[in-house]
């Protein structure tokens, strides 16, 4: 017994809370839903059909409704069928053109009824199985009486009546459509998706009820507020549950946001931001960093060149850097060429953030080291353009002028740094870059992939280096890996155009950088 | 980069078998692993490292990194035989004016052993030659070849013999203008008075480096046992040590080095394998690497790289070319000690951090635009020039763009403004749903002319490289846009003035842009942009655009 209640009651507040619920289409629906069809409740509630199928889909959520989608085989008119409709069936010209002549020779009937070889031959065929006509040497006797011939044939009569559904066909017509389904694009069958629906017993209740929403609130409005009317009312409830259009808000770049997370980390680890201009003479880029000038980096197929050149200011420092190639400094051998200052005077836009670092040496005051500096930027490469390669990439540079320096301090800034990226083990490996000695490669270990990711060089500046722009042999530890790897890696990109494809969708989607 | 192919049976049976562990030892020599299969190793060789290029001589140097060798290895070298004579003509000095040769015998050649030496010299050919420049080498069949040699130059015309891969008898010019080597190289002598050549005592012609050898006396096959060979170019020092590598290589595959009178003004003698010596201060070595190594142990890791250790000083393995000061054995001292060994440490410096100032206040103005609901774009400074002049409707002579040399890509020109980088974003992302807010903030460059000198008065391009913010809404109107860059210049307490303009960008319409001022500066225009550009650029969405020079105002702000 008290189940029963429970029951009832249970049943009552969900009979509440669905009329509630109900939309404004929704009800507008709803009186109309007996009539089963789609295109009728459009019709009758005056609503479009998507608004109408999306009311449907709702009603059917809310237990009101069952919609049945079926597939139902239709039985319509094929091209040649259209034609025939209109100017007769073959067999009805021919038929048409012996009640005139009532006899006459085939060839002279293929003639006159003007009939293509394969029509004209089925339509012989047909009328002689009706018994209307008789051949005789030649010739086509009509036998058929006046009744028979103005009568519809039963093909006549199928064609008429498409289309039709396939599934609901007498043997009759089944037998028809056989015949003529042997012919030429009379007739064809196409599915057919069809919605139907009909009401459950919970939606023949909620029937019952009066669903004028005069007493629902929909959107509150200030009106609403001004004059208190939504007092006594109740609020149309809403499927909380369901998908809403997404939204999307004002973002920085992602790559921005990496950029400006790694500048806060180098700033707490004491450095402090470098910034120089994209295009440099090959005197910074290269020559102060001890990089000869026949360096194979040193020519167009790797570096960008402007066509346009640079005095260089400093002419003490450009005959240090020079005497630094030629013959060394601080017992070394130097490259053991002829240095021109033609070649360090060409612009180019900057291969690496490292000519930032030289810069900063020349200008550093000796009295204030030890001191750290960063830089995150671009720089550029002659590539082409593929999933692994570009023409510009962003690299983080950083330099630590202090005359108790030494390699495993190198190695301490870097593992750091690398850490606070978001990189728990780090390898170093030895590698080899002319202004760098020892020289360091840094790979950090990607879990997730189980790989190790190449990000790029570091080392200890050499004297050759040094010298010439501090005026005394002093360890500066120096790194410039490539900051992109990384990103790519965060944010699960593999394709290296993808970071400056600004594709908005992609930039809307992506998520933020959360370290 | 150069990356060499070694036989991976052969390494395993001489130097050990490859599993995680000698793998890891190699790349902490510091020749990275490229790739690795069934039948082949793939290593890459920094260019520092030439003396690596060969099985052969990689095998000599890893064992003594493992420690299967130890010190300098000493190869016997004999003295030159009487006619083993090169006499260097004094008419090579103006086109190729050194070489540095040897003779090696007794060679037992396969077909590993000829790929090999033929790899070795196209890879210095590729790297410390610089394509053949500085150093061309040829290495021939001695049996074929009538002692002594004559280095010398002659008249293009007059030089002919049948090159390598061909049949007929050719001149220089022909070689250069029809040899597939002869073009390849064809810059190296092109423009020469004469060509230099190799020559034997019968006036056979062996080679015309840094070109092509002969085809009767250039080609070392499984049958040849002795060879000469010659390294030539512009540095006698380099092409030494070049010579060095190749023969040492070539005993290393159990030949005899033979030496060579060189005959110049001043007699040489090659090779020469008496090692070179630097200094070394135990306190430079443990200073620079942070460690406290005495010198027993330094003279264990100085041998494991090949040389030898006599009292502070290295002797420095002859064919090694990238030793040019102590650092650079400090730093094989620290492969030797093996980089995984270091200890990472922070040490204790003070100094506070510091961001570039107006780098944050980029950060911020960008900040404000995203609070607006903008997206901040981030676009190549290079870019195309149809993009930035002909879709934008500017016609602009070619000359006066700023294109980069021999660009591999399209995109060969610095951008000048970013407004068309905005409009390219824009209709490459007509699929997107609207409204579309974007932003950048980014370097755009321009050319002035500096009149130069004071009597004669030259002029100079000079590239500008300014800070510059672009502002687009689509859809979007001139009122809009405006509303934007007024918040924008409220939000950072300062005040621009908004003029009518006779001079704004022909991409706006006319009537519907506006100059914008800043402290009494024109910094830029805002408007809405005209359709007939948004049809060059597909876009079927109205478009309002600004875009300001904002130096003047992180400056103001500084």
């Amino acid at each position: 017994m008290s189940e029963t209640k429970n029951g009832n009651k249970n049943e009552d507040k969900k009979l509440k809370k669905v009329l509630e619920s109900l939309s404004p289409n929704e009800r507008r629906i709803l009186p109309h839903l007996t009539l089963g069809k789609v295109t009728e409740i459009c019709k009758r509630s005056n609503l479009d059909k998507v608004s109408v199928l999306r009311a449907i889909d709702y009603l059917s959520n809310k237990g009101i409704i069952k919609i049945s989608r079926k597939t139902e085989k239709i039985v319509s008119l094929d091209t040649n069928g259209i034609f025939y409709r209109k100017k007769g069936l073959p067999e009805r010209r021919l038929l048409d053109l012996l009640n005139e002549k009532r006899i006459i020779s085939i060839d002279d009937a293929k003639k006159e009824t003007n009939l293509l070889e394969d029509e004209f031959e089925a339509s012989l065929g047909i009328l002689k199985r009706k018994n209307f006509i008789e051949i005789k040497k030649g010739k086509i006797f009509l036998i058929a009486n006046k009744e028979e011939i103005a009568k519809k044939t039963e093909e006549e009569i199928f064609l008429e009546n498409l289309p039709l559904n396939y599934d609901s066909l007498s043997d009759e017509q089944t037998r028809v459509l056989k015949a003529l389904q042997k012919r030429k694009k009379i007739v064809s069958i196409k599915e057919a998706k069809k919605v139907e629906i009909e009401l459950t017993d919970f939606g023949k209740k909620v029937l019952m009820y009066n669903v004028k929403d005069k007493n629902l609130i929909e959107q509150i409005t200030p009106e609403i507020l001004k004059n208190s009317s939504w007092k006594g009312k109740n609020f149309r409830r809403y499927e909380v549950e369901l998908p809403v259009p997404k939204i999307y808000g004002g973002k920085r770049h992602f790559v921005s946001q990496a950029t400006d997370y790694a500048r806060k980390i180098w700033t707490q680890m004491g450095f402090k931001e470098m910034k120089g201009d994209l295009i440099v003479s090959s005197f910074w880029n290269f020559d102060a960093l001890f990089t000869p000038q026949d360096h194979s980096v040193r020519e167009m197929q790797d570096t960008f060149f402007l066509n346009l050149e640079e005095e260089i200011e400093d002419k003490k420092l450009l005959e240090k850097v020079k005497e630094s190639h030629e013959k060394g400094v601080d017992g070394g051998s130097g490259w053991k060429y002829l240095w021109k200052e033609e070649e360090a005077k060409k612009l180019i836009l900057r291969t690496h953030t490292t000519c930032l670092s030289a810069q900063t040496l020349s200008k550093i005051n000796k009295e204030d080291l030890p001191q750290k500096f960063f830089a995150i930027g671009k720089c550029f490469r002659n590539e082409t353009l593929d999933w692994s390669h570009g023409f510009e990439f962003n690299q983080t540079e950083g330099i630590v002028v202090d005359r108790n320096a030494n390699f495993r301090h190198l190695l301490g800034y870097l593992k750091e740094f690398f850490r606070k990226m978001g990189f728990e083990k780090i390898r170093f490996r030895p590698s080899y870059f002319p202004y760098t000695e020892p020289s360091v490669e840094i790979d950090v270990w990607v879990p997730e992939k189980k790989v190790w990711l190449e990000l790029g060089g570091a080392g200890i500046f050499r004297p050759e280096v040094v010298i010439p722009l501090l005026g005394e042999k002093i360890t500066v530890l120096a790194w410039g890996p490539g900051f992109d790897r990384m990103l790519m890696n965060y944010y699960n990109i593999k394709d290296l155009r993808e970071l400056y494809k600004n594709n908005i969708n992609q930039l809307r989607k992506i998520k933020f950088w959360l370290k | 980069m150069a990356i060499v192919t070694f036989n991976r049976d052969l390494f395993e049976k001489e130097i050990g078998k490859l599993d995680e562990n000698l793998q890891n030892k190699i790349a902490m020599f510091g020749t990275p692993i490229e790739k690795i299969d069934e039948k082949e190793i793939h290593l890459e060789i920094f260019p520092n490292r030439p003396d690596l290029l060969s099985y052969y001589n990689f095998r000599r140097a890893f064992l003594s990194f493992l420690g299967k060798a130890k010190g300098l290895k000493k190869y016997k070298i004999k003295k030159p035989e009487s006619n083993f004579e090169v006499i260097i003509d004094s008419s090579v000095k103006d086109v190729r004016p050194f070489t540095a040769c040897a003779i090696v015998k007794n060679l037992d050649f396969d077909e590993e052993k000829i790929k090999d030496i033929i790899e070795l010299q196209e890879k210095i050919h590729f790297t410390v030659g610089r394509k053949r420049k500085k150093v061309a080498i040829g290495i021939y069949p001695l049996e074929k070849i009538k002692l002594p040699i004559t280095f010398k130059a002659l008249e293009p015309d007059k030089i002919k013999f049948v090159p390598l891969d061909f049949d007929k008898e050719m001149s220089g010019l022909e070689i250069l203008q029809r040899h597939p080597k002869g073009r390849e190289f064809s810059e190296l002598l092109a423009g020469k008075v004469k060509f230099p050549i190799f020559v034997d005592s019968a006036g056979e012609i062996l080679s015309m480096p840094p070109i092509i050898n002969s085809k009767k006396t250039g080609k070392i096959t499984t049958e040849t046992k002795d060879v000469f060979v010659e390294c030539s170019g512009f540095d006698f020092d380099l092409l030494k040590s070049c010579l060095n590598i190749l023969v040492s290589s070539l005993a290393e595959m159990g030949g005899q080095i033979y030496q060579m009178k060189l005959k110049y003004k001043k007699p040489e003698i090659t090779p020469n394998f008496t090692p070179k010596k630097i200094k070394i201060s135990l306190k430079n070595v443990n200073f620079l690497l942070g460690l406290n190594l005495n010198e027993k142990q330094i003279k264990i890791l100085v041998e494991k790289m090949g040389h030898d250790y006599k009292k502070n000083f290295v002797e420095i393995a002859p064919w090694r070319i990238d030793i040019l000061h102590e650092v650079d054995i400090i730093e094989d001292i620290a492969i030797a000690y093996g980089y995984e060994n270091f200890v990472p440490e922070i040490p204790k410096i003070d100094g506070f951090g510091e961001e570039d100032k107006k780098e944050s206040l980029k950060e911020k103005i960008s900040n404000i635009l995203v609070g607006l609901g903008f997206l901040e774009v981030c676009s190549f400074h290079l870019t195309r020039q149809n993009d930035q002049f002909g879709k934008m409707g500017i016609q602009k002579k070619f000359n006066d763009s700023l294109k980069v040399v021999s660009a591999k890509t399209e995109y060969s020109i610095l951008r000048e403004n970013l407004s068309h980088i905005l409009l390219r974003i824009l209709s490459e992302n007509v699929d997107a749903e609207y409204p579309q807010k974007i932003f950048e903030i980014g370097k755009i460059f321009k050319i002035v002319k500096e009149k130069e000198g004071f009597f004669i008065k030259s002029e100079r391009k000079k590239i500008l490289e300014e800070e510059s913010l672009c502002i687009a809404l689509s859809p979007g109107n001139y009122t809009e846009i405006r509303r934007v860059l007024e918040y924008l210049f409220n939000s950072i307490d300062k005040k621009i003035e908004i003029k009518e303009s006779e001079k704004a960008p022909n991409y706006f319409i006319e009537g519907r842009v506006a100059e914008i001022f800043f402290e009494g500066k024109s910094i830029g225009y805002m408007g809405e942009v005209h359709p007939k550009i948004l049809e060059n650029w597909k876009i079927r969405m109205p478009v309002a655009i600004a875009e300001i020079n904002i130096n003047y105002v992180l400056e103001s702000l500084l």
